[in-house]
């Protein structure tokens, strides 16, 4: 048979498989999402591009705006303002959190778990609250304003101390990350070799984590580059692009010149995600190799360090947190210090009163229970789907895309997009609808990489087993996909609800009298000059947000002892 | 066994540019077991995933029980498949994996947990029904699989190296289990493996692939004694290759040796490979000058390897200074006459030697 010969010169089309009524389903389902995320995200950015190309009548103009845009200095001055702010934060930020996240990995300081649950804090604020608690500390009437020895608060140095609060949990994460990977044999061997600590440090530690700086330094670029809330609670007269947009919108009504910023905002943080994309993909190769967990070995001395470095780390977290507070329940500062709850007499402010905290808690609900069905859903069916590669590919890069777009960016885009009335989706404009559609859409991609990653944990055979024994895929997903990604499905159900409590951007535009948001109001009461009640305002969303994180730990804790017996199968 | 079940014709697939599997046919028989065995990358998982339906060929037809295949989804054929992973649902229990296949056919409650006990003692796991596949062993976990791809009764079983992550003695036993399980229920089985003893101990008869074609299809008998190439020759078992030149038909040269071998098929003059295994070589202590007899020449013993139930010998061959293995069992010579650098007469027997042309 070796030499048989084979047939040279018939060139027949490849055969196609069949499909089965369960690939048509799954393409037809996959085909709904694909059709989700072109109207959610791809359509409104095509049309704010194409608004930035016109002229206030709707006349298209080339760049016109852009010109214009460019030809003035005090929005030019933004752009390197932004690049200041992010350059700054980041590098601070990436500093403390990779000294933290050392502390948290590689000591044996006690208290590890309290010292990474106060360091994840500020991801249960909004971007506003630092601010307004640095303006109780340093603003004029501040406790301790005479620290800043006679440096104006309102400004960089505020938005950055802000945007260092803000990101370091983003930050913090993806270094102990990369930091946990660490393989024991390689520092053995350095040890085995004599090479000192200092050594040690800087020929494994450093380059074993150098994705995770990297990808860390441009998440927290980006966060603190296209955030909105700090520099507009503290920035003063600092201007930024985020705030530039919102001027030109909600200020100027200049719509074409919003969508002009948000273009030029569109680049640092694209490039900023491409790079992200590249260096990930590296890390994954480091994280395939099979190595020995790395116990840190007692030491005093560094672990005191640590443990005093640590106290001081969660000292500004919680001082931050305190101080909005007292400023929430003191009756009116700096005169009268007594406490009480007038403060949270929200009815009696602008921004919406109790009912946009009671809205947020709808929305935040509606995003958690839609969102996660849209995303797994997407996610499996991308992953497990037959055919269709192209469409496949393209969900794939739309389900990335979010990461790259500021909220207000999307929030403007979404202007234009559901308020043209000839959209036939334009009853959406002014509803709960459009505020669960955008923030699902904002917050898509880490659920998605979530949900992605749970996924292929999975043994890759399940759906073809099942197929062998006649069964069709919903069943499985129902039985057997979703039990086991259980865990994955709460925790992005609960990142939606988080975030969609603290959400300020992509809203800001959207929100209408019958649906203001707790966040958004915080924001508002904030530019009236009510900042006590936009501080109690601020803490609601934190107490809400964090009882629902501590709900989720104890859920997980419930369904981790309940699923033990096989539970263990999965972590292989 | 006379009866045709599986009949592949002509099947090509093509990754890109890469040909995984080039023009293969193949028969398989009613109640037979197929082994697919090769190094990896042969493509013999890919010629099982296209019998599947998992991934289907570029070109060539597969039928199945009379009915072509060869384009129908997974779900529409009859097989029941066991991976190397497994693949076993971790949140159900035993029985209700095995019960998966069984449930939506609208099949009486009680008949199917009677089907389901049924299987389990048929692989003697009745104490275990209620536990997780992560509460069981590693051999426990594969016959629960076999368990759940037998329960539909399809009329084919596949077997993706179903075997390779088990550690050595649990794979010996469940070699000979799954062999007795396959020759009481009749299923026609294939299994894909690159173990070449699995195959041998197993296979009624071995599908021989390398570089996506097939270079011998036999019993295992057939495979191991009469290797068709020199790929097979050199996959199977141990063998010593030697280059010789076809002298007359009937003889060949062996350096200044001449051996007396089959030369069918093959011209005078013509170079070859002379194959021979370590175990058909004679060894016999004697002075150098004295190797004179038939298929006979002269050696040196420079080493000798014990491998328990017997020793390997590297021998020199004075004439061309190449060096072949041969195996002393301890009934076959006196083991104490022979140590390194003892003289030797190397003795290959006419019928236990094959030539292969110098190229294939």
């Amino acid at each position: 048979m070796a030499g048989m010969p084979h047939r040279s010169g018939t060139h027949r089309s490849p055969l196609r498989r069949k499909s089965s009524s369960d690939d048509r389903a799954m393409r037809l389902f996959i085909l709904v999402i694909a059709a989700y995320l072109v109207i959610a995200l791809a359509l409104p950015l095509y049309v704010m591009f194409s608004k930035s190309l016109e002229n206030s009548q709707g006349a298209f103009v080339g760049f016109q705006n852009y010109l214009e845009y460019f030809n003035t200095p005090a929005l030019v001055y933004s752009i390197q303002n932004s690049l200041f702010i992010g350059v700054v934060t980041t590098t601070i930020t990436v500093t403390i959190a990779f000294i933290l996240a050392y502390a948290l990995t590689r000591s044996r300081m006690p208290g590890k778990p309290v010292f990474k649950t106060i360091a994840m804090i500020p991801i249960l604020v909004p971007s506003l609250l630092p601010g307004i608690a640095l303006i109780y500390l340093f603003g004029r009437q501040g406790l301790i304003n005479e620290l800043l020895f006679g440096y104006e608060i309102y400004g960089p140095i505020g938005i950055v101390i802000a945007e260092v609060f803000f990101t370091l949990p983003h930050a913090l994460i993806i270094i102990i990350t990369a930091l946990s990977i660490a393989d024991a044999r390689l520092y053995e061997a350095a040890t085995a070799l004599r090479a000192n600590r200092a050594r040690i440090f800087f020929t494994v530690t450093l380059p074993g984590v150098r994705y995770g700086l990297i990808s860390a330094a441009f998440v927290v670029f980006t966060l603190s580059v296209t955030d909105f809330g700090a520099p507009k609670v503290i920035g003063g007269d600092f201007n930024v692009l985020a705030t530039d947009i919102y001027k030109q919108v909600i200020g100027q009504q200049n719509f074409e010149m919003g969508a002009v910023v948000s273009m030029v905002l569109l680049l640092p943080a694209g490039l900023a995600f491409v790079v992200d994309r590249i260096v990930q993909k590296k890390q994954v190769a480091l994280l395939s190799a099979r190595a020995v967990p790395l116990e840190p070995l007692p030491n005093k001395r560094f672990d005191t360090v640590m443990l005093t470095y640590s106290i001081i780390i969660s000292i500004f977290i919680l001082g931050i947190l305190g101080v909005c507070q007292f400023a929430a329940l003191v009756k009116f500062f700096p005169y009268n210090l007594s406490l009480g709850l007038s403060n949270y007499q929200f009815d009696l402010m602008d921004g919406g009163g109790w009912d946009s905290y009671f809205n947020s808690i709808e929305m935040a609900s509606y995003t958690a229970v839609f969102g996660t069905i849209v995303v797994f859903a997407g996610a499996y069916l991308v992953e497990k789907g037959q055919g269709l590669g192209p469409i496949r590919g393209a969900f794939q890069f739309l389900a990335m895309l979010p990461m790259a777009i500021p909220g207000l960016v999307l929030g403007l885009a979404y202007i234009f997009f559901f308020n043209a009335p000839s959209n036939p989706l334009n009853f959406l404009y002014h509803t709960m609808a459009i505020l669960v559609i955008s923030t699902i859409t904002h917050f898509y991609t880490v659920s998605h990489l979530t949900a992605t990653t749970a996924l292929k944990q999975m043994d890759s055979q399940f759906e073809s087993v099942a197929a062998s024994l006649k069964q069709p895929f919903y069943r499985t997903f129902m039985r057997v996909t979703v039990p086991v990604c259980t865990p994955a499905i709460l925790d992005i159900s609960i990142y939606l609800f988080v975030n969609a409590m603290t959400t300020v951007s992509a809203v800001v535009f959207l929100y209408s009298p019958h649906t203001t948001l707790a966040s958004v109001a915080v924001l508002n009461m904030d530019d009236a000059g009510d900042i006590a009640p936009a501080a109690a305002m601020g803490m609601m969303i934190f107490y809400t947000a964090a009882g629902v994180k501590i709900l989720h730990y104890l859920l997980s804790r419930g369904i981790e002892a309940r699923t033990q017996a096989w539970r263990v199968a999965v972590a292989k | 066994m006379s009866e045709v079940f599986l009949k592949i014709e002509n099947l090509t697939k093509n990754f890109g540019q890469f040909t995984a599997l080039r023009d293969i046919s193949l028969e398989v028989f009613q109640g037979e077991f197929v082994c697919f065995l090769g190094p990896s990358g042969c493509g013999k998982t890919t010629l099982l995933r296209a019998i599947a339906g998992l991934d289907i060929q570029t070109q060539g037809s597969i039928a199945q029980a009379g009915a072509d295949i060869s384009v129908l989804p997974p779900a529409e054929r009859d097989f029941g498949i066991v991976f190397q992973s497994y693949a076993l649902f971790p949140n159900l229990s035993v029985e209700k994996n095995v019960a998966y296949g069984l449930e939506s056919r609208r099949a009486q409650r009680d008949g199917i947990s009677q089907r389901v006990a049924e299987l389990l003692a048929l692989v003697d796991l009745a104490d275990q029904a209620k536990k997780y596949p992560a509460q069981l062993s590693g051999g426990q976990q594969q016959r629960v699989a076999l368990a759940r791809a037998l329960a539909t009764s399809p009329g084919l079983l596949l077997l993706d190296e179903p075997l390779s992550a088990l550690d050595a003695k649990v794979r010996a036993h469940l070699r000979m289990e799954i062999k007795n399980l396959q020759r009481r229920l009749a299923v026609t089985t294939i299994m894909v493996t690159h173990d070449q003893e699995e195959a041998l101990t197993m296979a009624d008869r071995i599908v021989v692939m390398n570089h996506g074609i097939i270079e011998q299809i036999g019993t295992p008998q057939e495979i191991y004694a009469s290797p068709a190439s020199q790929f097979v020759a050199d996959f199977i078992g141990t063998m010593n290759f030697l280059s010789a030149k076809v002298a007359s038909p009937g003889k060949c040269l062996l350096d200044a040796t001449e051996v007396a071998v089959d030369t069918s098929g093959l011209e005078a003059g013509q170079q070859v490979q002379l194959a021979v295994r370590p175990e058909d070589i004679h060894l016999e202590a004697k002075e150098s000058g004295s190797a004179k007899e038939q298929n006979q020449t002269p050696g040196t013993i420079e080493s000798l390897e014990y491998l328990g139930a017997f020793v390997r010998a590297t021998v020199k061959l004075h004439q061309s200074g190449v060096r072949v293995q041969a195996d002393l069992s301890s009934g076959n010579i006196d083991q104490s006459a022979m140590v390194a650098q003892t003289a030797v007469a190397v003795t290959f027997p006419a019928d236990k030697i094959r030539l292969y042309p110098l190229g294939t």
